[in-house]
């Protein structure tokens, strides 16, 4: 466990004042408030920090408590035992930000030195929402070529989603009621899931649209023909035109990604023709060449 | 929905700074049988602005100012995202 310098997490001085330290409180609950920052973890930490210092400092008898056994918290226990025989009196007027994040989240430090604070917010009987969870899942990229249902678990509970087909890499669905549940009897927060999609197919996506180089033969290229060439949704014979030209893209329209929520809705795929010269050519071959390059 | 008067008593605040929100174009109130309700899809967010308010100081004003630039950012987030993705695209 980590000793925290709670003046240097206020950047102030060991013989601030009491007004110093809610004026530096405030300024940097105000940068880095919650609601101020969504999605930024780092900030909603560093608030914490803030919040936890706040919280001591501003409390002279928690103050004096952290000058005094702050770097050898170990020792705190014994002074909490002295302690408890003299009759406690909780200081009054503090002020506390809660913003949108787990108000028992105090830094094992802080629970060492002061006990588990988790209920000091229960005096307060405003209902408030629960806290919004944020879950990852990570898909393959086939995986979300059809709508499929999932049953996921966050925080023991079993949930089962359906996961619409096209979902992009990094987007995020919000399933309601599904959070923390709420403060006095408020509403359970959300859920939130954030979506890592890998491509482990040979197709590359932007957006709806996918993309893919096909190997081509010089005759074919030459005379034309017919082809077959896979897709998410199986294989697909493509007829090509004589005399293609190494480079030629050509549009399959409706062979791309499932567009989202957009019920039978497809992009394109895109393929781009790369034409293969033989190689190891035999004596005939080669003759054949040499007369078709004279002709 | 939820009945207004119910909502201030359980959040402790005065039904007049909602009426100041509304005013502002903040939130939307319904009325039906003369009773003032907010939309449960909006609670997520009222909840938000109170907390900006009580916790920050911040006026309707400042408010207002905050969900703009928010609002912004996560319209350039998502584009960056998107760009993200596209230069991805061209570097593999």
């Amino acid at each position: 466990m980590e000793y925290i310098d709670y003046y240097k997490v206020l950047g102030i001085d060991k013989n601030a004042s009491q007004e110093d330290i809610k004026k530096a409180y405030r300024k940097l609950a105000r940068k880095l408030h919650p609601d101020l920052n969504p999605n930024d973890k780092e900030a909603h930490k560093k608030f914490q920090q803030v919040n936890e210092a706040n919280e001591v400092l501003s409390d002279p008898e928690k103050r004096k408590k952290y000058d005094q056994y702050g770097k050898d918290w170990q020792h705190a226990e014994q002074f909490e035992q002295a302690r408890q025989s003299q009759k406690r009196s909780r200081g009054f007027g503090q002020e506390t930000f809660s913003g949108d994040f787990e108000e028992s989240d105090f830094s094992d430090f802080f629970n060492s030195m002061f006990g588990n604070m988790g209920g000091r917010f229960q005096q307060r009987q405003t209902k408030y929402r629960g806290e919004d969870y944020q879950a990852e899942l990570q898909l393959n990229l086939a995986d979300v070529y059809k709508t499929h249902q999932q049953t996921l678990t966050v925080n023991g509970k079993n949930i089962r989603i359906t996961i619409p087909a096209g979902v992009e890499n990094g987007q995020k669905i919000k399933i309601s009621g599904h959070g923390g549940p709420g403060v006095n009897g408020g509403p359970a927060g959300d859920l939130y899931i954030t979506f890592h999609i890998i491509n482990n197919t040979k197709f590359k996506r932007l957006g709806n649209d996918f993309y893919a180089t096909v190997d081509l033969d010089l005759y074919t290229a030459v005379l034309g023909g017919e082809i077959t060439i896979d897709t998410l949704d199986g294989k697909v014979k493509l007829k090509v035109k004589p005399e293609t030209q190494n480079g030629t893209k050509i549009k399959l329209k409706g062979k791309g990604f499932p567009v989202y929520k957009k019920e039978g809705e497809y992009g394109d795929l895109i393929i781009t023709f790369e034409i293969k010269i033989p190689t190891n050519l035999t004596e005939k071959q080669k003759e054949l060449f040499e007369q078709l390059s004279k002709l | 929905m939820i009945v207004l008067d119910e909502f201030c008593t359980s959040h402790q605040i005065e039904i007049s700074f909602i009426q100041s929100l509304e005013q502002h174009g903040l939130i939307q109130t319904i009325i039906v049988d003369r009773k003032k309700f907010l939309l449960m899809d909006e609670l997520s967010y009222l909840e938000r602005i109170i907390r900006l308010h009580r916790e920050l100081n911040i006026n309707p004003e400042g408010i207002d100012v905050i969900n703009n630039l928010l609002q912004e950012m996560e319209i350039m987030q998502n584009e960056i995202s998107d760009l993200r993705s596209k230069l991805r695209f061209f570097e593999e």
